[in-house]
């Protein structure tokens, strides 16, 4: 509303439309959208939060600490130090079974695309964390429950290529329901085809650090999830196979308190920490300064040793046999 | 008497009456009914050719579920001399949804993995149904390993309806153990060669089929979640199982089609449990091809053109699937 209609008058036809017109849907906008906005609301605690305060905060809730769900971009401000580029995936085909449930495959495609402004579910870009240059990827929980299928799986497997071309460290910030049904036996194929991309990272002898936050589950928990040589989680994130309500389903009794959150996997041998979203950048530099840049950073610092610190000789030696 | 399928009501009730007619001639040979027989046995013949020849996507899921099916056990019987178990995964249990061990196909040393469902109560209890936990998964990553040290081609048959979504399971880390089993399968600088015999379910399915050759039985299928799942999720409804089994392409010719698999493994009229011998022998004809395809190959080359199959894998997907 705040635009001023009488200025454009004298800059021709087409800004006469911008300044007329759009004063009118900004307006029929704002008495809606805005409470929605400004202000929301934590689905943990209940907390309103106003919306600059909660992008201070990385979408950590301030009350409560609850981990709320972000999608690419968010991630890589949060992650990167400054300017990042965005990798563009090659094309995957679209709809190769011509899939239609309630509706067709092609319109639920086109609304998450119009929704997220995304082209597929996972996102990759290269950039510096924490002063250390990375490869990130970025599953969208927002498309289609960051699903995996054909273009997903290409965003990852050129990801990883890039990652081995540069030599760079991958970092997968996984967030999906699992396999896209609608992808049929093609989007369970982008199991073993990411898995040959870890291969390759493997291979080439670069660290692949696998950050899991809510929710991951199915077939990427069973693939590229859970391949990782460093395995982190964000707190709270839910993380599983089978979802809670197939496995009550199956065994017919209650699951324990905080089943398949991140701290329970956590206390149960399958990750390496759960690491808050605060921490998470400073924590993936000091990683992948220590897997990438194995000697002392500052030789002054090394007791004038030139950079090799020396082991002693008898940690090396092995343990004789206790006489009988 | 075998257990009939509901789209083979009409074919059991042909087949029941010559049963019937056998029988009473038998009790009075005064009576000639050769003619009634052959008459019937024609009929009975036609109708199931015609059946079979038709089957829709989730008839052919019941024919690939089917009790009478054979399962690893048979194969292993007919197919493998001196077959010797080996049990364990040496972290956790024993897993039997999964079968591994050491044997001898046509002459040759292998190892063969497998689920298996198990033909009775008892057994199918035994084996889980053929929905393995982690133990399983892990005990399969350990054998390839072996393989790989002694350089044997690795033979796996796939049949289950998915790995087992349990408490245990889930919290021995099943995914992470699916992960690991189809990560060696990538590894591996020896012949893979995977057949769906029955059901390809899911992850559990991929974890041991990421091999150098896929081949599916005519009747099997292969698919992302099972037709209830998907049905269940996308319609939200169960009872749409059998739109979701025609949807999603998961029988045999539909992923022939995907170039997600490389050949049929033919069935006997009816399906493979209506002579489950023959069939299987035909299965070991096929492996025994595919296996000399990497005779000449060395080890590197073995293992990328597992990877490079993968990676193909949808990039030439022909127009409208």
């Amino acid at each position: 509303m705040s635009d001023k209609p009488t200025k454009g008058t004298s800059e021709g036809a087409i800004n006469w439309i911008t300044n007329f017109v759009r004063p009118k849907i900004k307006g029929f906008f704002n008495a809606r959208e805005t409470p929605e906005n400004l202000w929301r609301k934590c689905a943990n605690c209940g907390e309103m939060i106003f919306h600059r305060d909660l992008l201070a905060a990385q979408n950590v809730c301030p009350s409560c600490d609850h981990h709320m769900r972000i999608g690419p971009k968010e991630r890589f401000a949060a992650l990167f130090d400054d300017t990042y580029e965005e990798l563009h995936a090659p094309e995957a085909p679209a709809d190769p079974l011509k899939f239609r449930d309630e509706r067709r495959y092609t319109e639920r495609l086109k609304d998450a695309r119009t929704k997220t402004g995304a082209v597929d579910a996972m996102q990759a870009a290269k950039g510096r964390i924490d002063g250390e240059d990375a490869v990130v990827v970025v599953q969208n929980f927002a498309f289609m429950g960051g699903s995996l299928g054909m273009g997903a799986g290409e965003a990852f497997v050129s990801a990883a290529r890039l990652a081995v071309a540069q030599h760079l460290p991958l970092v997968m910030i996984t967030a999906s329901g699992g396999a896209r049904m609608q992808e049929g036996i093609l989007s369970l194929m982008q199991m073993p085809r990411t898995t040959v991309a870890v291969e390759e990272l493997r291979e080439a002898g670069l660290p692949y650090i696998v950050v899991l936050t809510d929710p991951t589950s199915g077939g990427v928990t069973a693939s590229y999830a859970m391949l990782g040589d460093i395995q982190l989680a964000e707190p709270g994130a839910m993380i599983a196979f089978s979802g809670p309500r197939v496995i009550e389903n199956t065994i017919r009794e209650k699951l324990p308190e905080g089943f398949q959150r991140a701290e329970y996997l956590l206390a149960h041998g399958m990750i390496d920490a759960v690491v808050h979203r605060h921490k998470l950048k400073e924590t993936l530099g000091r990683m992948i300064r220590l897997l990438m840049k194995p000697l002392p950073i500052d030789p002054a610092k090394t007791n004038g040793s030139g950079g090799i610190v020396p082991v002693k000789d008898a940690a090396l030696m092995p343990v004789p046999p206790e006489e009988e | 008497m075998q257990p009939y399928l509901d789209f083979e009501k009409p074919i059991a009730e042909l087949e029941g009456k010559l049963i019937e007619l056998k029988r009473l001639a038998s009790d009075d040979s005064g009576v000639d009914i050769a003619e009634e027989v052959t008459r019937l046995e024609t009929k009975a013949a036609g109708l199931l050719r015609e059946t079979y020849a038709k089957l829709t996507p989730w008839q052919k899921t019941l024919v690939a579920r089917h009790p009478n099916r054979p399962h690893f056990t048979d194969y292993v019987r007919i197919l493998i001399e001196d077959f010797t178990p080996l049990a364990g995964d040496r972290a956790y249990g024993e897993d039997h949804a999964i079968i591994g061990g050491l044997g001898r196909f046509h002459g040759r040393s292998v190892f063969v993995i497998g689920h298996e469902k198990g033909n009775d109560t008892k057994t199918r209890l035994k084996h889980n149904f053929g929905m393995a936990q982690p133990e399983g998964y892990r005990k399969a990553v350990r054998l390839m390993s072996l393989a790989e040290r002694f350089r044997l081609p690795v033979i796996t048959l796939v049949d289950t309806a998915g790995a087992y979504p349990g408490l245990a399971s889930e919290e021995r880390g099943v995914a992470e153990a699916i992960a690991r089993s189809t990560e060696k399968c990538l590894t591996l600088t020896v012949p893979l060669i995977s057949l769906i015999i029955g059901e390809g379910g899911s992850g559990g399915a991929v974890a041991l089929a990421t091999a150098n050759r896929v081949f599916m039985l005519e009747h099997s299928t292969y698919s992302v979640i099972s037709p209830e799942g998907c049905a269940s999720i996308l319609w939200h409804s169960s009872e749409k199982a059998q739109d979701a089994a025609a949807a999603m392409k998961m029988t045999a010719q539909d992923l022939l089609g995907l170039k997600v698999i490389d050949a049929i493994i033919p069935e006997p009229l009816g399906g493979a449990h209506r002579e489950p011998e023959s069939v299987v022998r035909a299965a070991g004809a096929v492996i025994e091809n595919a296996l000399g395809e990497f005779d000449t190959m060395t080890p590197d080359e073995i293992r990328r053109q597992r990877r490079e199959k993968f990676l193909a894998i949808g990039r030439m997907v022909p127009p409208g699937g």
